[in-house]
């Protein structure tokens, strides 16, 4: 995958201080992105294993079958699925030099983050109005810290993108510092594989 | 090239490029200095850490004595472990990192300067952070492995646990950073030729224990998270009264805890598989087997973690895993210590403080793994769990191991750093006062232990008769004590008027001694470029590398600029995590802010001078 993500790397952007003659080829800025999303790997398999031991051992409801409405969480996940493609021609327009489009691509993937959240802050609600609260069991515990977390996640890329969209209506981010959003890019894909995980871990098995 | 003539063309270097001052040094993105800050504050910790169990060794001078209270006790082993794990073992591992691993593979610099700042500042404010509640009476109490459900709410109901797992929150964020640092440098830094397997051992234990930082911390990092909610926002993790279970705890810390050790540990077999073949006048014997059995110990160090666990009852399958397992590990461990032998043998040996540093980590931690073995053994474990056996085994291999290597590392690469030599006799003082106090310490734990006296109980009944083995330790930890006032003294001293040390003052082999000492800001004038594993030891090769890294350079390469972010971010982290202490929701949000605000002001600043 990082060979993949090497062959982005125009000749110029070796002129950049990040990306000059590393051993790799791929950037310092990008490899170092890499071994960081190895940590996170890490830090959401914990929060998800804790989630996993803990299932059925909650001695209060309401259980995770009173609550799920599975049609709801599908749409959230295909949404935050399609902020990916939105992500990836944000960075396609981006190395076409196309800055509005590419633009118009990174609003697209924050308009899909809030839709996102804000499905999931509506099921949050309702899971408080049937009783379920951070202390009401370990099934809350588990599952709002490890929902919560990752919704803090999407909400810092969100900020990320916006940060961008604005660089690259400053116009400071040419096709040579694409490396920029491509890591943005990375963090967004990732943050969305990780639900993927959590769906089906969470909501898809009884 | 003669070390006399590299020693005057050394004479004409001048460090007037550098700025001096305390604001270069809080601004400073070079990590030498960065390694230098670590060294002393580390050292610091050492003192505090140093003292906490001085007063620890007083009170068990004899049975049933009140010298301090038991609550009181309870602070200072938590605080002595926390601090000498959190605040010492590691950052001084890490100011080694620093120091040596650049130099070692030819680069000018780490990969993210600025974060490594970051991660000086973080350790520095989370160290001193944890250590506030001293201040007000309530310090840390339950133990540095805070195991459930000593921390919660119910059973410790002030603000010792919360300095406690809000500190330790903080200092992982530093953790992480230098292992994505190191990484990242050591894969995409290195010199032209230098390829990984030509790679200087201590690099390459950088190398595997940063790998073991990334995917170790963020465990105790969640563990943390889920203490901290308990505490502070009711949820029921760790409550087994709403089906919490406290095994989840011990499974996260261990999961953590055991990669930790080898955190710990790695370093130091790193430093001295640089310094045994330096004074042997041999290359490495075995390079690639040690390089291999590394790389093992740190991935079955990922799989033992319940043998810290065997009398909480998971089963004989559990167990018998974790046994086998556990054993597995003396397997590389030993290869390692057969690899160092075999280099001393028939080699030139030169007993120079480091060197006995090095054997004595060879003598001292063969005797922490045997005990180690000891206690891997399930129906033995049941015996010796929780008692000082324990205590005594883990001194022997962190002490004794790591310590004694970092201890070899100092005497080895100050003359780098200074350019001046700590006074060997010193030195042999160091040495010698720390083996006689340090075994003098411990080794009567392995008795007392097996006597039946508990650890972390602030005394013992006069009716176990373990009287002789506790002032026999008292005794030891007074001598250990002394032996670190040496080494401050000879730091001290040396650092001032130490005798000057060329270049390559240990004819060493590897490309740090090719530069001056200490080294320009931009380490290498020009990158060398390497063909073997011993750059300097061989003729030819040896005349390249020293005709491009020893003259100035014409024009001086571009470094990074200081910045002042990675303090203030630092700072704003630190309060950000300190306002989870008052658990208004609000108030914790908007410590949010000024972190928001010093990552974007970092990411807008640019990291090399305009124009560049």
């Amino acid at each position: 995958m990082a060979h993949t993500a090497a062959v982005h790397d125009s000749p110029d952007a070796h002129a950049s201080h990040d990306a000059h003659a590393t051993n790799t080829g791929i950037s310092n800025f990008k490899l170092g992105f890499w071994t960081f999303l190895a940590s996170e790997c890490l830090f959401f398999g914990t929060l998800i294993s804790t989630y996993m031991v803990y299932k059925g051992s909650a001695i209060v409801g309401p259980y995770p079958a009173d609550l799920f409405d599975i049609l709801h969480t599908t749409l959230s996940t295909t949404i935050l699925l399609f902020s990916s493609l939105a992500m990836v021609l944000a960075l396609h327009y981006v190395h076409e030099a196309k800055r509005n489009v590419a633009i118009g691509w990174l609003f697209a993937v924050i308009a899909m983050g809030g839709a996102f959240l804000y499905l999931e802050f509506q099921s949050y609600l309702k899971y408080i109005g049937y009783g379920l609260t951070l202390g009401s069991s370990t099934f809350g515990s588990s599952y709002y810290v490890l929902t919560g977390t990752h919704k803090a996640h999407v909400a810092v890329g969100m900020i990320w993108m916006a940060i961008l969209a604005w660089r690259i209506h400053q116009g400071k981010i040419p096709p040579s510092k694409s490396d920029q959003v491509e890591v943005a890019g990375l963090y967004w894909h990732f943050v969305d594989i990780i639900w993927i995980v959590i769906f089906t871990l969470v909501y898809l098995i009884p | 090239m003669s070390t006399a003539t590299i020693d005057q063309a050394h004479a004409g270097h001048s460090t007037h490029d550098e700025p001096t001052g305390l604001w270069s040094w809080i601004t400073t993105v070079d990590h030498k200095r960065i390694a230098i800050m670590y060294f002393i504050t580390a050292t610091f910790f050492f003192f505090v850490g140093g003292v906490e169990a001085l007063i620890i060794r007083m009170q068990l001078w004899n049975p049933e004595q009140s010298l301090i209270s038991p609550e009181l006790y309870n602070q200072l082993f938590t605080m002595h472990g926390t601090t000498m794990v959190f605040l010492v073992a590691m950052p001084m591992a890490v100011a080694f990192f620093n120091y040596v691993v650049p130099l070692q593979i030819g680069a000018r610099d780490v990969a993210f300067p600025r974060l490594n700042a970051l991660s000086y500042w973080i350790f520095l404010f989370g160290g001193i952070y944890i250590n506030l509640g001293w201040f007000i009476g309530q310090a840390p109490h339950a133990s540095w492995v805070g195991y459930s459900t000593l921390t919660s709410s119910a059973y410790s109901p002030g603000l010792n646990t919360d300095f406690w797992f809000i500190g330790l929150s903080i200092i992982g964020i530093a953790s992480i950073a230098g292992g994505v640092n190191f990484i990242t440098t050591i894969v995409n830094m290195r010199a032209p030729g230098m390829k990984m397997m030509r790679m200087p051992l201590f690099t390459w234990m950088t190398f595997v224990t940063s790998f073991l930082l990334i995917t170790a911390i963020p465990v105790i990092a969640v563990a943390l998270i889920f203490l901290g909610f308990d505490r502070t926002f009711g949820s029921v993790f760790f409550e087994p009264a709403m089906g919490g279970d406290p095994v989840l705890w011990q499974h996260l810390f261990w999961i953590f805890g055991h990669p930790e050790v080898y955190i710990l540990i790695l370093p130091a077999f790193g430093v001295i598989s640089d310094v045994i073949p330096t004074f042997s006048r041999k290359p490495l014997f075995g390079y690639p087997i040690v390089v291999y059995a590394g790389i093992l110990i740190g991935f079955i160090g990922w799989g033992v973690w319940s043998h810290h666990m065997f009398t909480v009852g998971l089963g004989p399958i559990a167990d018998s895993f974790f046994v086998a397992a556990t054993m597995i590990i003396a397997i590389p461990t030993g290869v390692k210590i057969f690899n160092w032998i075999a280099t001393m043998w028939g080699g030139s040996v030169q007993f120079t403080t480091a060197m006995l540093f090095s054997v004595g980590l060879l003598a001292v931690f063969t005797v922490g793994g045997l005990s180690g073995i000891m206690h891997a053994s399930a129906p033995v474990n049941l015996q010796q769990h929780d008692s000082y056996f324990v205590v005594a085994h883990f001194h022997y291999v962190i002490v004794g191991g790591a310590m004694m290597g970092l201890w070899a590392g100092l005497y080895y690469w100050f003359p780098k750093v200074t350019g001046k030599f700590l006074d060997e006799t010193l030195g042999k003082w160091h040495f010698w006062t720390t083996m006689v106090g340090f075994n003098l310490t411990f080794f009567p734990m392995h008795f007392s232990g097996l006597f039946g006296m508990p650890r972390r109980i602030y005394t013992y009944s006069a009716e176990l008769n373990v009287d002789l083995y506790n002032q026999l330790s008292t005794v030891g930890a007074f001598i250990f004590g002394i032996s670190a006032l040496i080494m401050a003294w000879n730091i001290y001293r040396s650092a001032r008027r130490g005798a000057p040390a060329g270049p390559n003052p240990w004819n060493a082999a590897t490309l740090e001694w090719s530069i001056p000492s200490p080294p320009h800001h931009y380490n290498f004038p020009e990158i060398p470029v390497v063909r073997s594993r011993e750059p300097l030891w061989n003729a030819g090769e040896r005349e390249e590398v020293l005709a491009v890294t020893m003259p100035d350079p014409a024009e001086e390469p571009v470094m990074p600029v200081p910045s002042y972010w990675p303090i203030l971010l630092a700072f704003a982290i630190t309060l950000a995590w300190a306002l989870v202490m008052t658990g208004i929701w609000w108030v914790i949000v908007l410590g949010i802010v000024p972190v928001f605000f010093c990552v974007l002001m970092w990411a807008f600043e640019p990291a090399f001078p305009e124009g560049h």
